[in-house]
């Protein structure tokens, strides 16, 4: 005699089945995603590679495809994240600090919390246009190198105030027992030996958070990054132009032969983009690896 | 009477100690402050958003009536006749966005459940990784893929579709999207206690019961605030659309037409040399301060969700 009848065990069935095609379903869209990365990939390859060459990083702008390069939007680039990372590092990690160890829990530090939670959602491009009146026109930094660190600086801050609090917040208490009952003051406490155990994690939230700004194009089109840029900048005040702004500017035109150039300049910021990661995920494991 | 010492009071307060004093290095309470004045930069910067663009957009309100800005459905601010409706620009964002959300809310949340339910630890350990490379490409790469990939496959199948098109400016947009949806989601339903699948699994539910049933549910708070954080990303959006999407400001229902968003309006006329003063020039701010207020409001709903629907497990 059989436990379950004909129809039961008839439904049984369609519930596993059902639930076999749902678990495929799943899988399939998730590798479908994956898979969505690595045609992106191909795709900006297979256009780009045939420019990327030393040519190509070596020279400047030109109206003809062949004689363009990348160098001032490189130069601007790497000019820009050494300026972000002054500006933006030493405040951000302070900011933490401060609402971590040193801000009592009371109204202030939540409406200080709130805020930068919503700042962090504040799209990039209304930072754009913060930048365009605070910097440019009344600050009279003109559009130049300063003025787009900066506003990328503002841009960047709330990403890593909440990486970093996070990282502070995994170090135990008893490391700041430790220090105080020696008599540490919460200051000494905190700098040298909160910071220290907190600091890769502090990092990589850095590194992710800089990593963001340089791909970012909206903000340094708005304060006039201008795109026909055939120099290098001497100081801080000199216009410039930077890796986006060019990828942009040459996606705009019509010719085939920019659009190329843009994915040869694509692949240039993937790579200053996969550098820096690696960079972060480094400095993770050897400071990791002293800690303990 | 004296207080038992505490973190914030190490000697305790009221106490006549000397080592109260000799534990306060000269500069601490400088150091203190500089930490503070860092922490009220956040503040500020908001203060500075909003006065800059309630004023500049007063003064275009000065100038244009509210009537005629929000329910007008010509945007033509920079040829004569002019015309200030915001509604072709809204139409285009919410096009774009809509768009997206179709693709990425149902496979976000698909590939969330994948990962926190049948994907094996190996497979987790490096779809999750791949995922957040996808998530930070810049945008103007997906504009790059938008125009030469995505734009020619659909020219194959709808042959009078046009070059610049509001349909795969949505596909590339929900593409960026969907890495964010998949794990914010993902994090919420691992955090669904696994006693509670068991408990469902012994009662004789399928894996598909479970997961449809108990566990997304359960962590449906930390879902809908991936979503409300997501549509909020592809409102602000700006690079993709602008490159992919055109500069037609247009309310047709059509995705196969050129549109222009709210994000593609500020970086047409900040490209252009309109001179700053003129009407032309304050649109810039009424759009921003437009765009500013609806994706807060977005982000101030996906917080409330977060603390109020949690559901807390011991």
């Amino acid at each position: 005699m059989a436990f379950v009848s004909e129809q039961e065990n008839r439904n049984l069935q369609r519930r596993h089945r059902k639930s076999k095609i749902f678990a495929h379903v799943c899988a399939a869209i998730t590798w479908a995603s994956v898979l969505l990365l690595a045609v992106l990939l191909y795709q900006v390859c297979v256009d780009g590679l045939g420019w990327l060459d030393w040519q190509f990083l070596n020279s400047f702008v030109s109206r003809f495809p062949e004689r363009a390069g990348i160098k001032s939007a490189l130069v601007g680039t790497l000019y820009l994240i050494v300026l972000i990372a002054l500006f933006s590092i030493p405040v951000g990690i302070s900011a933490a600090l401060y609402l971590e160890e040193f801000a009592s829990k009371g109204r202030l530090s939540r409406l200080i919390e709130l805020n930068i939670s919503n700042l962090s959602g504040v799209p990039s491009i209304v930072y754009g246009i913060l930048g365009l009146a605070i910097f440019v026109r009344f600050f009279a930094l003109e559009r130049s190198l300063i003025s787009g660190a900066l506003t990328m600086s503002l841009l960047i801050l709330p990403t890593i105030i909440i990486a970093g609090r996070e990282a502070i917040r995994t170090v135990p208490m008893s490391i700041r027992y430790a220090a105080l009952s020696l008599g540490a003051t919460r200051w000494q406490t905190t700098w040298s030996h909160v910071l220290p155990a907190a600091f890769p994690g502090i990092m990589t939230g850095v590194i992710l958070a800089l990593s963001r700004a340089i791909g970012e194009t909206a903000p340094l089109i708005m304060i006039g990054a201008m795109s026909f840029v055939a120099f290098t900048p001497r100081g801080l005040g000199d216009s410039f132009t930077a890796l986006p702004i060019q990828i942009y500017n040459w996606i705009s035109r019509p010719q085939l032969e920019f659009h190329q150039l843009a994915a040869a300049g694509i692949i240039v910021l993937l790579l200053v983009l996969l550098l820096m990661n690696a960079t972060a995920i480094y400095i993770r494991s050897r400071t990791e690896r002293r800690l303990k | 009477m004296t207080q038992l010492p505490t973190l914030d009071n190490p000697v305790g307060k009221g106490s006549n100690t000397s080592i109260h004093k000799a534990g306060s290095r000269w500069g601490e309470g400088l150091i203190k402050f500089w930490l503070q004045v860092c922490a009220l930069l956040s503040i500020l910067t908001t203060l500075a958003v909003v006065v800059l663009l309630l004023v500049e957009s007063f003064e275009f309100f000065t100038n244009v009536s509210p009537v005629e800005f929000f329910f007008g459905t010509r945007w033509v601010p920079i040829l004569q006749p002019s015309s200030f409706g915001v509604l072709p620009l809204v139409w285009g964002t919410a096009l774009v966005t809509i768009g997206a959300a179709v693709i990425a809310l149902p496979m976000g949340l698909a590939s969330a459940i994948y990962l926190s339910e049948y994907a094996s630890d190996r497979q987790r350990a490096w779809i999750k990784p791949t995922l957040e490379l996808l998530a930070g490409i810049p945008t103007v790469v997906y504009g790059y893929f938008a125009l030469t990939f995505v734009t020619p496959v659909l020219k194959t199948f709808i042959p009078n579709i046009q070059v610049f098109n509001a349909l795969s400016a949505s596909i590339v947009v929900g593409i960026m999207i969907l890495p964010m949806i998949a794990t914010l989601s993902d994090n919420a339903l691992r955090a669904v206690p696994i006693s509670l699948r068991q408990a469902a699994y012994a009662l004789g539910a399928t894996s598909y019961e479970v997961t449809t049933r108990v566990v997304v549910p359960a962590g449906l708070s930390g879902v809908m605030a991936s979503y409300l954080l997501a549509i909020s990303r592809a409102i602000g959006e700006t690079m993709a659309v602008t490159i992919a999407a055109g500069q037609t400001p247009n309310l047709s229902l059509s995705m196969l037409e050129s549109i222009q968003t709210m994000t593609s309006y500020i970086v047409q006329v900040s490209l252009g040399d309109t001179p700053s003063g003129s009407v032309a020039y304050q649109t810039l701010f009424a759009v921003a301060t437009l765009l500013f207020m609806i994706t807060l409001v977005i982000n101030i709903i996906s917080q409330w969700i977060l603390t109020r629907f949690r559901e807390v497990y011991d």
